[in-house]
């Protein structure tokens, strides 16, 4: 016979300002490899969305094709997602956020969605200033073909085969501060605390974010040959300073420490506090950083943090003049010209 | 002035040409001479006359021949005519071929110096020194070469008997408020004029006599067309990539969004139109837009269809709406880009990889440009699919005459769209479940709060509920409902519109070939063949087109293109009637016109 032993009370899950449970984030089970380095992305997005308070509902998640491109699924089931075609996520980007400029955008892309096939659309999105999270899950391989190299793996780089890369990696990074976008990171899968912070930042910025995130792929590209293994990328991971951010509900409560802290502020108020641990290292400079990254990697380092922000520039919804409201739902009344103005316009054609 | 101007006319003693003739001038592409063709077009048409015009341009910007008909019809047929009774030669690298192609007893009004009059006798002519005569009336000599076409308007004017004041009206029409511009071309074209006056003796092979055929009638290409009705149709989100003959369509929509697409009280503006990096782009930004529950589209030509085509048949397995117009011309490859041609037929039809099929629009004038405009943003949101509205360089580019629009006064068919009410009530939602048996599920939109309703759109195999799978009875699911879907679109697409004489022979056509299509249906009744046509206004095939199909002996598919590929969309879809189906073809890139058309089917009779 057993008898029921007194249970200790289930301490209540917390809640964030919304009154949202971190479950509230949650996607459905994850079908990638055990100890994919996306998984840990996806836990992050989890964790940066329920702390910042993100409304679910207004999430909507687009990918490409690939691995990566798997992963809207696994992250805040409460959104809409459109998981398209391969390397085309950026105009898939475009078009939503254009039909509905209140919606939180997150891309998920790869870097053979990213790099490759879809380098034109990247480009472009990143030039137009697509208000959206462009998060590049970085493993220099093409998983989900069983691993073939791509336009981010490093020269003299090998496959699990034996096959040697023979040509130069694409960076991301330096290409987005290239085209002029306004805040540029990279950090590590392995490195979940930075990661954190910069997507709560991230969260807040009002245009395209290009977020490289070196995620080692555990089936095809984590041997010893690898420079996108865990091991090398732990071993070569340069963090640029501490980042903290402080949602602009938050800044009255929080003290900024003085001295070496550096702070960018966004426009709705919220403050990204950057302490320096690589010397010298000015965030807002754009010339000094694309010098630091490139110098950073003829020495096989990867610099990771916040690069590059610059947290003034309009996203594309203020340059064409959008009305506020979402174009999606505008009544009939402000879209058809009335009888009166389809006369005029015959008029002027007789 | 001496010239031995001799005052041309009629060879034998024909009777004159009154409101009948058609007029082709050669120029030199990048001199003007548009703006020049279309003032003799619009004044022949203020005069009350029914007129036509068609421009063959070269893909070029500057310094290839180009050619302009205009073709007045008392009758009012407005298809290309193959005969011309006047010429007017202003470009010295034609100039001898368009002698040598000459109908017998033309006109031909030419540049004096090009000395063409040894090289025919059967032809009239009346060369014009207008280096003298644009020297004389126009003092900036940089401007020489583009008031000079007008000279050749004023010379026309006087030997066709058009009121110059008509011609003054037409330019200041053209030339909309640019005061010192309109001045210095009605100088030039009244220069022309009155040295005709002064030099030539009247002529009276063909003439234009003032009739009432055009009163209220406008002056429209079909890009325009289109463009108004997406205006009117209220598109929010455009997405497109320049791409002749397709490009005025966006163009002159952004012309009109910037008067008429502004919120009253804000001054911001209630459409986004982007200009993207290619037509793959363009395509996503229609698709994801329409998704977000935006009225979207992109005007585009074959080539950009081929590139779209991917995104396409995502659009069409997710059941994404949005519009695209294809304004086709010659292909395969770059082709001619700026001829005519109907060879899209089959690549609209059943654009992409896999299973699929399109719901397609095929407007034949002006009013269908517009009216089928406005109804392709109904139809993408009543059937979540991708819209093909097909037109071509011929109704996209040319000047047609057309009644003016109907104000299109029926509401708005947003769809079935659940919104958060709706959600909140609904048990056991599925994004792709067949709810009413019409093969249209019902959709929600990203953003749409209460915690009900997200689901992820995706390109691989899905099943009711929009979760991933790999079921066999999952997919075959979704794809016989897109077939029901398809075959419910049958009663809610534009109908044939049917042109009979009451005959068993049946002429099937659609889009720009309608007018040479009627002219030769009344040329072949004249010479006792009667037949009954039908233009084909959309696809799928309805009720009505079934209806042809069985009852008629032999049909007469007239098409633009090498292939017969509308014929082969009818023998695959009635293969018990496909040998009823004759090609009637026409594709060297002009547009076609009525004698080919009676060539062949006599051909196909006496057989």
């Amino acid at each position: 016979m057993t008898t029921a032993t007194p249970s200790a009370p289930v301490p209540a899950a917390p809640t964030n300002k919304l009154g949202f449970t971190k479950q509230d984030y949650v996607g459905s089970k994850s079908t990638l490899c055990a100890g994919c380095g996306h998984d840990s992305i996806t836990a992050q997005i989890i964790n940066a969305a329920f702390e910042s308070s993100i409304e679910g509902h207004r999430v909507t998640k687009y990918s490409g094709i690939g691995c990566s491109s798997k992963t809207p699924a696994y992250f805040i089931n409460q959104g809409w997602g459109f998981n398209s075609v391969h390397g085309r996520m950026p105009s898939i980007a475009t078009g939503a956020s254009l039909a509905n400029r209140t919606l939180i955008n997150i891309g998920v892309s790869g870097d053979g969605d990213s790099m490759s096939i879809g380098m034109g659309q990247f480009v472009h999105a990143v030039r137009r200033n697509i208000p959206m999270i462009y998060i590049i899950e970085d493993n220099g391989v093409y998983g989900l073909t069983k691993g073939q190299f791509s336009a981010t793996a490093d020269k003299g780089s090998h496959l699990k085969s034996g096959a040697v890369n023979d040509f130069p990696p694409i960076d991301p990074c330096t290409l987005a501060i290239e085209l002029g976008c306004g805040f540029v990171a990279r950090s590590f899968s392995g490195n979940p605390k930075q990661l954190n912070a910069i997507l709560k930042a991230a969260f807040a910025y009002q245009g395209t974010v290009v977020l490289d995130v070196i995620s080692p792929c555990v089936t095809f590209n984590n041997h010893d040959a690898s420079t996108r293994s865990y091991k090398h990328v732990k071993d070569h991971d340069f963090p640029l300073h501490d980042l903290g951010f402080i949602q602009y509900s938050e800044v009255e409560e929080v003290e900024i420490p003085a001295g070496q802290t550096e702070i960018v502020t966004f426009p709705d108020g919220s403050k990204v506090a950057i302490k320096a641990i690589h010397e010298g290292y000015e965030p807002t400079d754009r010339f000094g950083a694309m010098k630091a990254i490139h110098e950073s990697m003829a020495k096989g380092e990867f610099l990771t943090g916040l690069l590059y922000i610059n947290p003034t520039q309009p996203p594309l919804p203020e340059v064409l003049n959008l009305v506020d409201e979402p174009l999606a739902t505008l009544g009939e009344d402000l879209l058809k010209p009335s009888p009166a103005e389809l006369d005029k316009i015959m008029q002027a054609l007789m | 002035m001496t010239a031995a101007l001799a005052a041309p006319s009629p060879a034998g003693g024909a009777k004159t040409r009154i409101n009948d003739f058609s007029i082709q001038v050669a120029t030199v592409n990048g001199s003007g001479s548009q703006t020049a063709n279309t003032v003799l077009l619009r004044a022949i048409f203020q005069m009350g006359v029914f007129v036509s015009g068609k421009n063959l341009f070269p893909s070029n910007i500057a310094g290839l021949p180009t050619w302009f008909t205009i073709r007045a019809s008392a009758q009012g047929y407005v298809a290309r005519k193959a005969s011309n009774e006047m010429l007017i030669l202003m470009n010295p690298e034609t100039a001898k071929e368009d002698i040598a192609k000459a109908d017998p007893g033309a006109l031909v009004i030419y540049d004096e110096p090009l000395q063409l009059d040894k090289l025919r006798s059967d032809l009239a002519y009346t060369p014009v020194p207008f280096q003298k005569l644009v020297t004389a009336s126009c003092p900036e000599p940089k401007l020489h070469k583009l008031v000079k076409n007008m000279i050749y308007v004023g010379v026309a004017a006087r030997l066709l008997g058009i009121d110059m004041e008509e011609v003054k009206k037409a330019i200041a029409k053209q030339l909309k408020g640019k005061t010192k511009a309109i001045e210095l071309n009605q100088t030039a074209c009244m220069a022309g004029y009155d040295w005709a006056m002064e030099n030539l003796e009247d002529q009276d092979h063909i003439k234009v006599v003032r009739d009432n055929k055009t009163q209220g009638l406008i002056i429209i290409d079909g890009n325009e067309a289109c463009a108004l009705g997406a205006l009117f149709a209220g598109v929010t989100v455009v997405g497109w990539y320049p791409i002749t003959p397709a490009s005025s369509l966006v163009e002159t929509f952004i012309e009109y969004a910037d008067e008429y697409r502004k919120d009253p009280k804000t001054g911001k503006s209630t459409v986004a139109i982007v200009q993207m990096e290619d037509e793959l782009a363009s395509a996503g930004v229609v698709l994801s837009a329409g998704w977000a529950g935006a009225r979207s589209m992109t005007s585009t030509a074959g080539p950009g269809i081929s590139l779209m085509s991917e995104f396409i048949g995502l659009g069409y397995y997710v059941e994404a709406p949005g519009v695209f117009f294809n304004v086709a011309r010659t292909g395969p490859s770059t082709g001619l880009p700026t001829r005519t041609q109907q060879s899209d037929v089959e690549l609209c039809a059943k654009c992409s990889h896999g299973d699929t099929l399109h719901i397609n629009l095929y407007p034949g004038t002006m009013e269908e440009c517009f009216q089928f405009s406005y109804d392709a943003f109904d139809l993408a949101e009543k059937f979540q699919t991708p819209i093909f509205v097909v037109t071509d360089l011929d109704l996209g580019m040319q000047n047609w005459a057309s009644k003016p629009f109907t104000y299109p006064a029926k509401p708005y068919d947003r769809g079935k769209v659940l919104n958060q009410q709706q959600l909140a009530e609904v048990k056991d939602w599925g994004r792709y479940k067949d709810v009413d048996g019409d093969g249209i599920p019902y959709r929600s939109l990203p953003g749409t709060p209460g915690g009900k309703g997200a689901y992820l759109t995706r390109g691989s195999g899905h099943n009711a509920y929009a979760q991933y799978s790999e079921k066999p009875e999952d997919y075959l699911e979704v794809m016989d409902r897109l077939k029901r879907k398809y075959e419910t679109a049958k009663s809610f697409v534009p109908g044939p519109v049917f042109r009979n004489q009451g005959s068993d022979k049946g002429v099937l056509a659609f889009g720009s070939s309608d007018p040479a299509v009627i002219e030769a249906q009344d040329v072949l009744a004249e010479g006792g063949l009667k037949t009954d046509y039908l233009r084909l206004r959309a696809l799928p095939f309805t009720a009505e087109v079934d209806t042809y199909v069985k009852e008629k002996k032999v049909v007469y598919v007239v098409e633009q293109n090498r292939d017969g590929q509308l014929a082969n969309l009818f023998r695959e879809t009635y293969p018990e009637h496909a040998t009823k189906f004759k090609s009637v073809l026409h594709f060297d890139g002009y547009a076609i016109d009525a004698k080919c058309i009676v060539d062949q089917i006599t051909a196909f009779e006496q057989k």
